[in-house]
């Protein structure tokens, strides 16, 4: 089967981040920030592999998962939305656009929509807070928001994804 | 000639990168002027900034530049008419952005290519660290910073001089030197800036520092929201240690020292030095009990010295230009310059950098331009999270630690976000509590579970459920926590809500007792509302509202659904009749 040997390009992937990282748990925010680079979340078994990799608890590893707010143990959708809702753009509105997005959507922070498209994650502050308020999809920073905005953007994202004409 | 376009995190959100490639693709395989990169200098309310150059010398500025511009920019330059680009320049108004500015932190940013060493050098960098190491011990390093009075500027202000010494004379051959981009208030970005623009300064800084307590290895630990500014730094450690600025025997002398970074994972509570020692460590981010200070036991329990971007930025500096030249500017406590991200209802928002002893008001409005859309200024938060709203009538306080301190806000590191009359100060405070409560690592009960009530209790003001006895009960809890937590997390968070009290207090008695909002803000307390009188049925409204919560016949008047209308403003925006009115 065509994923099992991408499984294993994935595992080698892994080991190749975890021989630079000395299996050291030192490093675990390291390790896993690459596992989930290439796994686009944290697997449970991956959690069990980077524990018995590094020597430490499973217990260890996740407790340091769920700790910080990057790492997610679902998967995401395809594209991910990042709302900002730091200082600034909370001053200009971003609870409003959440409303949007969501009431657009039919999903709320956390959640990915059930055809797999959009996830929606609100952060702390994408550091752009001139340009507020800004979300951020996938890689692009989107400023100067406003409810109009939110929903053509999110339509040339459905468009694009229709269209197939992003890999 | 050359043509420079600023390429920071805003200015790429605000389309940079398409402006830059869109000249690039209008140039020849040969022409007589070159095209190149630099960071941010600040104006991010005018970005895209494209900047042309003869050697040093800026001719011309120019703003909002859009990728369709591209071609009359490259021709003009070609030609060298730049006089055709007259109608993009940047205004004479606007350019009191910078000339009000005194750039000590952010000398280059805006102006190097923050990925190329010789732009570095071309303007002294590395001079200091070849100074330091050749003509200085590390004691009058140390005497040096002491001199220049530099305070931490991520948020406390403690002496950095004395941190260095404490760390230097504390006993052990392993010893770290840590620099802290955690860079958690939200709605701040100035030590963004400094890595993405001006990474050098930044490792030279820090390079300095290691001599003079003496580390063996120096780490940066940078918040993972901010990608560019993580390719900036990694690109920037590498050309210096190819140059030989970082590693063993640096510049032929016997001091050796390692340079790495390390990216965080999101979490507020690692801006606290002990927790980012714990983060560092690969540890849940939860402070630790003090003392041990970092000084003597911090990273792998080894003395260890953590300051923040901008602590390190005016480094290399004073060294350079000497301490007592740094001293000069500022106030009787308070030395140096200080740099702001001057964000929220204000018309210039960007990176201000400006000697200790201003005001606020001279901030906010000379720099900043006031507010936007003609509206009044009602307060302005300093210090995000941990720290607290000066109203406008304090406007005239200067910057300096004490003088803010004494307000209910801080200095803090440097988050200046502005609020109109628009803006709701009980809304403010359960904003940050909310993000507090989120925040708080757990390990205290006062933090964890009071931070939570105090949630609660904003949250039904806001939603109209507000009692009796509320304040009272917000202001009991702010004290018990304060009290109660470890670390500066907890120890602060009560100050947003303290403050908001302590000037606004009318706004949570209208909240609480009329039910009403003052500033129009709290969404549970409004009510969106067509003027059958005015209302043309022209369907503007109701084809533009996302939750199709209005209603009408053409040419009839519409209604809102209020079970449906989610308060979004859109409608009453598009309406051509002003029909459309909130309550
Ligand atoms: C909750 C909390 C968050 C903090 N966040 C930051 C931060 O993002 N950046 C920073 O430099 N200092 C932050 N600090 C202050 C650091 O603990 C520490 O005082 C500072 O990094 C020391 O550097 P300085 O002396 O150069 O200011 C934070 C403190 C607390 C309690
Ligand atoms: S005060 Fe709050 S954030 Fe700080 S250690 Fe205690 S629980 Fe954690
Ligand atoms: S405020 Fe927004 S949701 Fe409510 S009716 Fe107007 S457009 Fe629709
Ligand atoms: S507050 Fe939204 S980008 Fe900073
Ligand atoms: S444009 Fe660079 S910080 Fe905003």
């Amino acid at each position: 089967m065509s994923n099992c040997s991408c499984k294993d390009d994935r595992i080698q992937a892994l080991d190749a981040v975890l021989e630079e990282c000395g299996h050291d748990a030192g490093n675990l925010i390291t390790i896993l920030q690459n596992a989930q680079e290439i796994y686009g979340y944290l697997p449970s078994e991956i959690i069990y592999y980077v524990a018995a990799q590094t020597g430490v608890s499973p217990a260890r590893v996740m407790g340091v998962a769920t700790f910080y707010s990057q790492f997610r143990l679902e998967p995401v959708g395809k594209y991910l939305i990042m709302l900002c809702k730091g200082t600034a753009c909370h001053v200009n509105g971003a609870d409003t656009l959440e409303d949007v997005i969501s009431n657009e959507l039919g999903i709320t922070n956390g959640q990915t929509t059930k055809d797999g498209l959009f996830s929606l994650k609100t952060v702390a502050c994408l550091g752009c807070c001139s340009l507020s308020p800004v979300m951020m999809i996938n890689d692009e920073v989107f400023g100067l928001l406003t409810s109009d905005k939110v929903i053509s953007i999110l339509n040339e994202f459905r468009n694009k994804a229709e269209g197939g004409k992003d890999a | 000639m050359k043509i420079v376009v600023g390429q920071g995190s805003c200015g790429i959100a605000a389309g940079a990168g398409k402006t830059y490639e869109a000249i690039r693709a209008c140039m020849k395989e040969s022409e007589a002027f070159e095209l190149g990169s630099t960071g941010c200098n600040g104006m991010c309310f005018l970005e895209p900034i494209v900047d042309i150059y003869e050697g040093h010398r800026l001719l011309k500025r120019l703003v909002n530049v859009d990728a369709a511009q591209a071609e009359r920019i490259v021709s003009a330059v070609r030609e060298n008419r730049l006089e055709d680009l007259s109608d993009l320049a940047i205004r004479a108004e606007d350019e009191q952005f910078l000339t009000q500015q005194t750039r000590i932190a952010l000398r280059n940013c805006g102006i190097i290519d923050p990925v190329d060493i010789r732009s570095y050098q071309e303007r002294d960098g590395y001079k200091a660290l070849e100074k330091v190491l050749k003509t200085m011990t590390p004691e009058e390093v140390i005497e040096e910073i002491k001199v220049s009075g530099l305070a931490g500027r991520g948020g406390a202000g403690f002496p950095t001089w004395f941190k260095w010494n404490a760390a230097r004379q504390s006993p052990g051959e392993e010893k770290y030197l840590i620099c802290n981009a955690d860079e958690g208030d939200p709605g701040a970005f100035m030590d963004r800036a400094v890595i993405e623009s001006d990474p050098h300064n930044l490792i030279e800084g820090m390079m300095i520092a290691a001599y003079a307590i003496g580390a063996s290895e120096a780490i940066v630990y940078v918040r993972a929201e901010y990608p560019l500014a993580i390719i900036h730094l990694t690109e920037a450690i590498k050309q210096a240690r190819e140059a030989g600025y970082i590693g063993t025997n640096i510049l032929g002398t016997d001091f050796s020292c390692e340079f790495r970074y390390m990216a965080g994972a999101g979490a507020f509570v690692c801006g606290e030095e002990t927790a980012l020692i714990e983060s560092l460590e690969g540890k849940r981010g939860m402070p630790r009990l003090k003392p041990p200070f970092p000084a003597a036991a911090g990273y792998k329990m080894k003395p260890s010295n953590i300051n923040n971007v901008e602590t390190f930025a005016n480094v290399a500096w004073i060294i350079l230009n000497g301490g007592d030249k740094f001293a000069a500017m500022g106030t009787e406590n308070s030395k140096g310059t200080k740099v702001f991200a001057l964000t929220g209802k204000i018309r210039r928002g960007g990176l201000v950098e400006i000697p200790m002893g201003q005001t606020l008001r001279h901030v906010i409005f000379d720099i900043g331009g006031g507010i936007r859309g003609g509206k009044k200024i009602k307060a302005v938060q300093l210090g995000g999270p941990s720290g607290g709203c000066v109203p406008e009538h304090l406007l005239d306080t200067v910057i300096d630690y004490k003088a803010l301190g004494a307000t209910g806000a801080i200095m803090g590191s440097g988050g200046m976000v502005v609020m109109d009359e628009d803006t709701c100060m009980v809304g403010m405070a359960r904003f940050f509590l909310d993000f507090t409560s989120k925040e708080s690592c757990g390990k205290c009960v006062h933090c964890r579970i009071g931070t939570r009530r105090m949630l609660e209790v904003l949250n039904r003001i806001v939603e109209g459920q507000g009692q009796e006895g509320d304040i009272e009960l917000l202001e009991e809890l702010c004290y018990s926590i304060k009290d109660g937590a470890l670390c500066g997390l907890g120890q602060t968070a009560p100050n947003p809500v303290l403050t908001t009290i302590r000037y606004f207090r009318d706004e949570y008695e209208a909240h609480i007792q009329e039910k009403h909002c003052p500033a129009g803000e709290c969404r549970d307390l409004l009510m969106y509302y067509i003027d059958p009188d005015l209302c043309k049925g022209c369907t503007a409204c109701a084809r533009k509202c996302p939750a199709d919560a209005i209603e009408g016949q053409v040419k009839a008047p519409h209604r809102i659904d209020p079970e449906k209308c989610i308060k979004c403003g859109t409608c009453m925006s598009n309406c051509k009749f002003g029909a459309i009115s909130v309550r």
